[in-house]
């Protein structure tokens, strides 16, 4: 399937989020992530079942103010 | 100085972010003595991975984290941004950041009051940056902020206090909350005339990061800062109109 990635659109097998953060190589990544625009806590990932159009955001830690 | 209950030595909470490089960062932190630095969650990029290199020089640096919500413009936003950054960084602490005009990054206040009721009822220990407006203060405490962070100025500036009267007023107001004076700081002596007034902590980043010795001018603020506290410690004289000689009148000789 197709879903977009921090905006890049990218072609996953999937079925779970947990899955595709395996397959787009955030296995031990310290990251958070974001479904359509709602938060998924990393104990959920392997619940939740991706869609052909998804938007996912992945957000790590960065420099801030 | 309390925040939420944690004991802090530094009432310098410093900026991670536009230093010039990694090693100039841990260097202006470590200069700085800060106990508590500000990071944020941006998108990973690609294959280069830089957030986990700089969480991972964060971690050694041994300061307590304060993730913010920069960047967001609507309650919604900000609310999923410290949800995210919760998971990310381990705290409950979140500067929150609701901006309402691009100009001047100042804070949409009705979305800052709303997030702050939204995610306080959720568990967060929220850090606003609002302005000096008294009625959104206490608006924000009902909320159930326990710490308020008024603007001296725009985000960048450098200008200082803009409005010294009315940070006065909120020291005179919340005589017992802790007032963090957030953005706008250019200068030491900016800092240490909000500490004169009686606020409890400096918030700032650009003013170090963009200095030509980032380093030094922690150092510079963390003592400009130090002197601030113990000179509204110390109280102040009352400021006069009039001159009033110091050196003794009586006595003179008439010459």
């Amino acid at each position: 399937m197709k879903i977009l990635v921090n905006s890049e659109e990218r072609d996953i097998a999937g079925p779970t989020l947990a899955t595709a953060l395996d397959e787009l190589g955030y296995t031990c990544a310290v990251i958070a992530t974001a479904l359509n625009g709602r938060f998924v806590p990393a104990r959920r990932r392997a619940e939740v079942i991706l869609r052909d159009g998804d938007q996912l955001e992945l957000l790590a830690p960065m420099q801030g103010g | 100085m309390e925040l939420y209950g944690v004991t802090v030595g530094s009432r310098l909470l410093l900026g991670t972010a536009q230093y010039p490089s990694p090693a100039i960062l841990a260097d202006a932190v470590r200069q700085s003595g800060a106990e508590i630095v500000t990071v944020s969650l941006r998108r990973e990029s690609g294959n280069e991975r830089n957030g986990q290199g700089f969480w991972s020089l964060v971690r050694d640096l041994g300061v307590r984290v304060l993730p913010n919500t920069a960047g967001c413009h609507t309650a919604r936003e900000a609310i999923t941004t410290a949800q995210m950054a919760r998971e990310v960084f381990e705290t409950n602490w979140i500067k929150l950041e609701v901006i309402g005009n691009h100009d001047t990054l100042q804070p949409d206040v009705f979305g800052l009051v709303e997030a702050a009721r939204s995610l306080s009822a959720d568990g967060f220990e929220v850090f606003p940056y609002t302005t000096e407006d008294l009625v959104v203060g206490e608006r924000l405490l009902d909320a159930g902020c326990r710490v308020l962070m008024p603007w001296g100025a725009p985000i960048g500036s450098g200008r200082g206090l803009n409005n010294v009267y009315g940070l006065r007023m909120m020291r005179a107001h919340f005589p017992d909350v802790p007032l963090v004076v957030d953005a706008g700081i250019g200068l030491p002596s900016q800092a240490a005339q909000a500490m004169e007034l009686g606020y409890d902590a400096i918030l700032l980043n650009t003013a170090v990061a963009r200095a030509g010795k980032p380093a030094q001018m922690a150092h510079a603020f963390a003592q400009a800062i130090a002197a601030g506290r113990e000179a509204y410690i110390a109280e102040p004289m009352p400021m006069r109109d009039m001159a009033s000689p110091s050196t003794p009148v009586l006595g003179m000789a008439m010459l």
